[in-house]
Order: C-alpha cells, then sequence, then structure tokens
C-alpha cells in the first residue's frame, strides 16, 4: 500500500547550513504520526520543507505517490496538506472569522469542515468571530490557527508546536480537538516537544536529532531508555 | 586591541590593485590638469560636463548607495546651487569663484530646511517627498521677479570676462577671455571632482563610513552597537547638499543662463545622475566613474534620435537593476576582484595561513 | 460667495486628484510598493482613450471601457514579469526600476504621440453645468468627484467584503503565511496591480477629457496622487479621497489669490500636514 505522505531521502538546507540529511517520513491514512526532538533537530524544517515554503532537496516528497517537492506552498496546500505553522501566524489586519474564511482560499471542497463545525470545535471563537486574530489570547489564537488549517478540509493536517508557550491546562484543551479532528478523517503529522503529549495523541513517533531521524516506533513498543537516546544522543 | 593576538591580526583596507592604481590616478589628474594645454575647446567642454556629471552622481551614489537615501529630488540643490550664484554674482555683483562657494552653503542650509520635512517620510516616501520639495524649491524661485522670474536670465558677460582668473588665464594661454573662462571653470570642475571623491574615500573608510555602511545593511543592528543612524543621514544628506549646490552654481557659471525649468530638471539633474550610478555600480566608488563614461558614449552615439536617448538609457538602468543590481563595475569586480578604492576591511595574518577566507561582505 | 464656489470647485479638483491616487494607494496598501511610474500610466492610459476614440470612433466613456482590460492586462504583465522581481528588503530595486520605467514611457509617448498637448473631446459635455444651489457646477467635474466617490467605495468593498481583498490584505501581512492559505503571491500581487491600472484608466480618462494633457506630464500627477496618500495616511481610502480634496482645495484657493500660485500652495498644504500630522489625518491603527 503506498502511503498517503512520504519523505524519502529529504534534504535540505538554508544558504550554507544543512538542516536535513536524508529524512525518511510516511505517514499512512487516518494515522497520527508524532515527531520529536530538541530544538534545532529540524522538525520545523522538514514541516516547512513538506509544505513548500522552503525549498528542499535532493529527496523527494510523496503525497498519494506523486512528487510534491518541488511545488511552492499554494499548490501543495491546494492538494489538501494544510499547515498550522510555528508561531501560530494569524493575520493581524484580520478578524477571528476573516483567518478562518482565510484557510479556504486556495481550496474549496465540501468536507466535514465549514465555519459553523469549526465554531462547533471551538466555540469560544463564535463569540470573538468580529475581534482582530491578534487580540485574542494564545491559546485561542492558536484554536484559530488550527481552526484556519481545517477550513480546507486537508487530507494531510501538519500541525507545527502547537503547545509552544501555552499552559499545560491550555495543551489540554486544544489537544482535546484532536480526537474529533481524526474522527473528521484528517491524517496528522505533529510535531512537539512535549514528549508526553506527543506518546499520548500519536499512533507512531519518530524523534529527530541533528536534521536525522534517530527512531521510530509505536508508542507502546518505545521505551523511555530508547526515547530519551534518541532524543538526546546519549543514553540516560 | 590590545589583545595579544593583535600582533598576529591586522585590518587592513590596502590591495595591490589599488596600489597600483593610485599611481595611475595621480598620473591622470595630473594629465587632466594639464589638458588645457592641448585639448580642443569643444573636448573641454565634453570633460567639463563629464566632471560634473561625475560630482553629482557621486554625491548621488554617497546618499542613495551609502546612506540608503534614495533621493530624486537632487534638482533641488542643484538649482538652488545654480539660483544662489546667479543672485551673488547679479545682483551682488560676486566674483563667480566666490559665489560658488556661497552657492554650496545656500544648498546646504536649504537641506537643513528641508530635511525636517522629508526626514518624516521613510523609504519610498522618502524619494517622492525629496521631489515635491525640488518642486517647491523651483515654484518659488520662478516668483524671483529679479532674476527672470518663469523665464530666467543670463549673467552679464562682464561678470565672468572681469573675474582675476580669467583674465590671468587668458594672457597666460592667449586665449580669448571666453575660452579661458572654459578652462577656468574645467579646472574648477576638476578640483571639485577630487576634492569630492577623496571626500567620499575618505569618510568611507572612518568610523564614520564604517557606521554607514552599517546602518544600510540593518538599522537596527547598528543602533544596538551603538549608531546613530539619524545623525550619520542628516550629515550626509546635509554635506552632499552642499557638494550638490556647489556642482550646480559651477555648471551655471559655464552655461552663464538660467531658468526655472532647467535649474530643476528632474531628467537633467537627477535622472541622468541615477541611470549612471545604476549602470555603472551602485555603492561602489569606481561604478559612478564607469557609468559616467558609459553615460557619455551613448549621448554621442545617440545624440541624433532625440528621445530614443533617454528611453534606451531607461531601458538599459531598468535590465541592470533587474539582472545585474551592482552594476558594470560589479560584474567587473565580482569577476576579477580588483577594487581600485578599497572601503571593505580585509583581516589578514593571525595564526592560520588562510588568506582566501577572510574577503569582507559584499559591498566594497 | 466666491469663497464657497472656489472651495467647491476644489473639492471637485479634488475628486480627479484622488482618482490619481487610489492606485497608488491600493498597490501600496497589498505590497508596500511606491510605483514612480504611476503618473506616466496614467498619461498612457490616456493616450490610449484617444487612440481608441480616434481609431473606432468611439465615445470617450466607451473607449474608456475598451481601454479597461487592455489596461488591467498591462499592469498584470508588468507587475508579474518586471515589478515582482524588485520586491524585498531592499528599497533601491522597485524605486530605481520604476523610476526608469518612469522616463521609458515618457519617452515612448515622446516619439510616438511628439510633445503637442492633446485633449479627448467628450463633445459639449466639457462646457455643461448644473446649477447645484446658488452655485454652477461643471458637468465633468462633478461626474469626476462622483467617480472618485464610486471608486473609492467600489476599492473599499473590494478590500473588505471579498475573498479577493481579504487575500491583499493577508498577504500584505504576512506572505508566506499567506502562501499556506493556498495564495500565490506573485499573481496576487498581478491581480492588485491590474486593478490599480483599472483606477488608473479611470482617472486617465477624466485626466484627458477635463485638461490638455502631453507625455511629460506624468510625474506631477504622481506627485499630486502621492501628496494625498500621505495627506490621508496610508492604507485608508477614504483617507485618500479627503486628501484629494484638500489637495485641490488648497490649489484652487491659492489660484484665487494669485493664478501662479496654484501648484505651490497644494504643496505648500501637503508640507505643513507632515509637519503637523507626519502619519497623516486618518493612519491606519496598527502599521
Amino acid at each position: 500500500m503506498t502511503a498517503l505522505l512520504e519523505t524519502k531521502g529529504l534534504t535540505a538546507r538554508y544558504g550554507d547550513f544543512q538542516a536535513l540529511f536524508g529524512v525518511d517520513l510516511r505517514l499512512d491514512a487516518g494515522e497520527t504520526v508524532a515527531i520529536i526532538g530538541a530544538n534545532g533537530a529540524g522538525k520545523t524544517t522538514l514541516m516547512r520543507s513538506i509544505a513548500g515554503v522552503l525549498a528542499n532537496g535532493p529527496g523527494e516528497v510523496l503525497f498519494d505517490g506523486q512528487p510534491i517537492g518541488a511545488l511552492p506552498a499554494a499548490q501543495v496546500m491546494a492538494r489538501g496538506i494544510a499547515m498550522v505553522p510555528e508561531g501560530r501566524k494569524l493575520f493581524p489586519s484580520l478578524s477571528v472569522e476573516e483567518n478562518l474564511l482565510m484557510g479556504a482560499y486556495g481550496r474549496k471542497v465540501e468536507g466535514p469542515w465549514r465555519l459553523d463545525t469549526v465554531y462547533d470545535l471551538f466555540p469560544v471563537l463564535k463569540e470573538r468571530r468580529n475581534n482582530p486574530g491578534t487580540a485574542l489570547s494564545g491559546g485561542q489564537q492558536q484554536m484559530v490557527a488550527i481552526g484556519r488549517a481545517l477550513m480546507s478540509n486537508p487530507r494531510v493536517l501538519l500541525c507545527d508546536e502547537i503547545s509552544l508557550g501555552l499552559a499545560p491546562v491550555v495543551i489540554r484543551d486544544i489537544y482535546a480537538a484532536f480526537p474529533q479532528i481524526r474522527a473528521a478523517g484528517a491524517s496528522i503529522v505533529i510535531v512537539e516537544q512535549d514528549i508526553g503529549q506527543a506518546l499520548k495523541v500519536a499512533d507512531r513517533v519518530s524523534c529527530m536529532m541533528e536534521g536525522r531521524v534517530t527512531l521510530t516506533g509505536r508508542p507502546a513498543e518505545l521505551s523511555r531508555e530508547d526515547i530519551h537516546a534518541a532524543y538526546f544522543g546519549v543514553h540516560a | 586591541m590590545s589583545a595579544p593576538a593583535s600582533s598576529a591580526w591586522r585590518v587592513e583596507t590596502r590591495t595591490r590593485a589599488a596600489t597600483g592604481f593610485s599611481v595611475f590616478a595621480v598620473l591622470l589628474v595630473a594629465i587632466a590638469f594639464a589638458a588645457p594645454f592641448f585639448v580642443s575647446r569643444s573636448l573641454l567642454q565634453d570633460l567639463f560636463l563629464i566632471l560634473t556629471m561625475l560630482v553629482l552622481a557621486q554625491n548621488w551614489n554617497l546618499l542613495a548607495g551609502y546612506a540608503g537615501l534614495v533621493s530624486v529630488g537632487q534638482q533641488a540643490f542643484v538649482g538652488f546651487g545654480a539660483y544662489a550664484m546667479f543672485a551673488c554674482v547679479s545682483l551682488g555683483g560676486l566674483d563667480p569663484i566666490l559665489a560658488v562657494l556661497i552657492a554650496g552653503v545656500a544648498a546646504a542650509m536649504l537641506s537643513v530646511a528641508t530635511g525636517f520635512f522629508v526626514f518624516r517620510l521613510q523609504g519610498a516616501y522618502f524619494a517622492i517627498g525629496t521631489w515635491v520639495v525640488a518642486e517647491v524649491v523651483r515654484l518659488v524661485l520662478a516668483q524671483w521677479r529679479a532674476l527672470g522670474g518663469g523665464t530666467g536670465t543670463s549673467l552679464p558677460n562682464a561678470a565672468i570676462r572681469d573675474m582675476a582668473a580669467v583674465q590671468w588665464i587668458a594672457e597666460a594661454f592667449s586665449v580669448r577671455s571666453a575660452q579661458a573662462a572654459d578652462i577656468l571653470t574645467y579646472w574648477l570642475a576638476l578640483i571639485l571632482c577630487c576634492a569630492t571623491i577623496g571626500f567620499i574615500y575618505w569618510l568611507l573608510r572612518t568610523r564614520q563610513g564604517l557606521g554607514l555602511s552599517a546602518v544600510r545593511d540593518n538599522q537596527e543592528a547598528a543602533r544596538s552597537v551603538g549608531v546613530d543612524a539619524r545623525r550619520i543621514k542628516w550629515a550626509v544628506y546635509v554635506s552632499v547638499a552642499f557638494v550638490t549646490g556647489m556642482a550646480g552654481a559651477l555648471i551655471y557659471v559655464q552655461k552663464a543662463r538660467i531658468s526655472p525649468d532647467a535649474a530643476f530638471s528632474v531628467v537633467d539633474w537627477t535622472a541622468y545622475v541615477i541611470f549612471i550610478v545604476v549602470i555603472g555600480g551602485i555603492g561602489t566608488l569606481e561604478g559612478p566613474i564607469i557609468g559616467v563614461i558609459v553615460f557619455f558614449l551613448l549621448q554621442k552615439t545617440l545624440a541624433d534620435y532625440g528621445s530614443w536617448y533617454l528611453l534606451v538609457l531607461g531601458l538599459i538602468g531598468i535590465a541592470i537593476m533587474l539582472f545585474a543590481p551592482r552594476g558594470l563595475w560589479g560584474l567587473f569586480s565580482d569577476r576579477t576582484g580588483i577594487q581600485f578604492f578599497p572601503v571593505r576591511r580585509i583581516l589578514k595574518g593571525g595564526p592560520s595561513t588562510d588568506h582566501q577566507g577572510t574577503r569582507g561582505g559584499p559591498h566594497g | 460667495m466666491i469663497w464657497v464656489d472656489t472651495i467647491v470647485q476644489g473639492v471637485l479638483l479634488g475628486g480627479l486628484y484622488a482618482l490619481f491616487a487610489a492606485g497608488l494607494s491600493l498597490v501600496f496598501g497589498v505590497m508596500r510598493l511606491v510605483n514612480l511610474a504611476h503618473g506616466d500610466l496614467i498619461v498612457l492610459g490616456a493616450f490610449l482613450i484617444l487612440v481608441i476614440v480616434s481609431a473606432l470612433g468611439l465615445n470617450p466613456f466607451l473607449a474608456a471601457l475598451v481601454a479597461l482590460p487592455v489596461m488591467f492586462c498591462l499592469g498584470w504583465g508588468l507587475q508579474f514579469v518586471v515589478l515582482n522581481r524588485t520586491l524585498g528588503d531592499d528599497i533601491l530595486p522597485p524605486l530605481l526600476v520604476t523610476f526608469g520605467l518612469s522616463i521609458v514611457i515618457q519617452n515612448a509617448l515622446l516619439e510616438g504621440f511628439s510633445a503637442d498637448s492633446r485633449r479627448i473631446s467628450v463633445g459639449g459635455l466639457e462646457a455643461a453645468s448644473v446649477s447645484l444651489g446658488p452655485i454652477a457646477v461643471g458637468v465633468m467635474p462633478l461626474l469626476t468627484f462622483l467617480s472618485a466617490v464610486a471608486v473609492i467605495i467600489a476599492l473599499n468593498a473590494l478590500f473588505y467584503r471579498t475573498a479577493l481583498g481579504r487575500a491583499f490584505r493577508a498577504t500584505s501581512d504576512d506572505p508566506v503565511t499567506a502562501g499556506l492559505m493556498g495564495v500565490d503571491p506573485k499573481r496576487l500581487f498581478a491581480t492588485a496591480t491590474g486593478i490599480a491600472m483599472i483606477v488608473v484608466t479611470i482617472a486617465a480618462l477624466y485626466l484627458g477629457t477635463r485638461s490638455n494633457f502631453d507625455p511629460t506630464i506624468g510625474p506631477a500627477r504622481l506627485i499630486y496622487a502621492f501628496e494625498a496618500v500621505i495627506i490621508g495616511g496610508l492604507g485608508s481610502f477614504w483617507g485618500t479621497l479627503a486628501g484629494g480634496v484638500i489637495i485641490g482645495v488648497a490649489q484652487t484657493m491659492g489660484a484665487a489669490i494669485n493664478p501662479e500660485w496654484q501648484i505651490l500652495s497644494g504643496h505648500v498644504a501637503f508640507l505643513l500636514v507632515l509637519l503637523f500630522r507626519p502619519r497623516g489625518l486618518f493612519p491606519r491603527a496598527n502599521d
């Protein structure tokens, strides 16, 4: 069976600095994969490479078996890969509702996610729909960013560091939405520094270090020691 | 600076090409000064045009290429300097040479007054702001009836003929006074040109010059290491106005006839100047020199084709900006590594013998 | 009574300046690009309308309608092929390229149409006037002003009520993230410039029918447009209209005192606003 999304030997660089060294990643339909790793491990670079924001190569990105590695972000998105970018990146000139509507700009397909269903998922956004996106709390802004990505009814949802800078109770609220998102049909890649959170939601976990995948497996099969070694490069 | 390693490391700006070039430059200037002895009058007038355009180009380059202040209103200072000179000579009866100096001061004072307005605008808006200021100055001076109002006026013939220096040259060369005046203005243009290039070269090699590059490359970062961007920009804006005003005055001593439309022409004093700098290479001292030669050759070649000349110049300027933004000199310098006016600091010596990896930033 | 008349004429003249300025304001709002060739593009539009009028024998208003798609495509292509390459952190490339473009357009028009003054005739409509109370108002100036108001309303609706307008604002905020939403910034910018050229065509229609024009008058139109945008405050279309009106009123009042002061008074009004309200009269809050 072909994977829904797959990278094969993916490399990427920022000028002279190589950030990814032959990364292999696989996401099957219906699955949630978490990518964990320390700061600078290359997780965000991997997300940006897949989303088409960052030029990449050599190496391949396959979506439904089709190469998409060379496509610009707008075309990747139109095929059904939506990203929740690191730092949320709401548009400050747009209201909450306009931010959400913007999510479907380049891909208008029928599906479970519309303005009303996103408001059902995050009711607080409906109350604040006419506020500027940036007037919201960090957690609410994160909800807007997730809702915005859902508006295009993506087949793959890439979530980059969605718990960064948020209080634990807020993180819990946001992750509470994930079972519904999965149930509605999206396959998900989560980049997370919070290992515990990642292990809880993911079917499989990949650990990255210094631009390479150092460990992949199902949460239940991975020992603390394995993860520790893959995360920090040393045995505990 | 007093670290033990400093004996091994040296910061230098000298390059071998530059040393060779400075010998050549001294010879060239000497020949240029002697030119009136052996070139025709019409060639001398061409050389005057080249030198004055080069002065304007070097000044605009300092302003836009080094200080990041893209002005399209430098004609304000050319015209104001020219009018100040006319006022001194025609109305005040002063010697034109003295009047050229006064014109520089007048232009500098104008720049202080207008700076308060244009420095409120950023980037692209600064550019159009300077243009508005130039229009205002033109419209105001067009109201000055004593200097011909909107139609303009001429310098009294006697004012030039009676200049002490002109009479001396006329006798020494045994030429008519009109030709002697051409020789004098040529020499003054040469002096102004050498002084301008020397001043900018010196400025870029000082601490202030380093601060200037820092401001252009990253204003925030420059501020964080203690460079006062605002003060540097003001200083550059005013000193450029001073020299531009003198150049304008000198040009109109030679033309001897002025009108607001000509003296404040955006095409003559800004468009040509911008194309010279862009084609030659913005942000380098060598660029305007190359640019003014290209400009002059194109002008001679296309002289009979009217507006085609500006059309071609505009297209070349656009093409250079899009495909070779560092101009002809940049293309040459990138391929050969040659710099005649090295202002880039080069770290030499030190514990390793790696001399290759010590090139400075991309900006000459 | 004379002063009231002067002010009304000034307000109507301001409509023309607002039309000059609206396209500049739009392009700046979307991509922070200041197009120094804006005035010359207006003049180019006027010549295009003139050519259509004389070649097809159309009424100038119909000719402008024919010119609209031509100018849209011209703007789209200009942005996509040339101006997109100049966008970035460095302010030099866009300024110098559009300045070069200004010189190229002027001289191409000089070559093609000579330096003679032209005028597009609207067959008697020039002289027609209506009375608003005690004041007689020219039909063409009135039409200009109403068109300016209509353009401002339309641009506001486009910006704040449509998906395209949302994309304009989002891309202006953050082009990379807008890319994640499916926006191709290069095409979006081309569309914005295309729309600006539609406004330019409308401005060109009134420029060409209300007064004489020749290939060299573009830069002065750019300056009026720029002054209107700055007076109004960056990013506000209604502000741009107000800015145009202020320039227009200042000019007619100056001219009423001394005809030679017309242009100068407009500039002085601009400098005074710059001195006392450097961010303009209606600045956008988050700029």
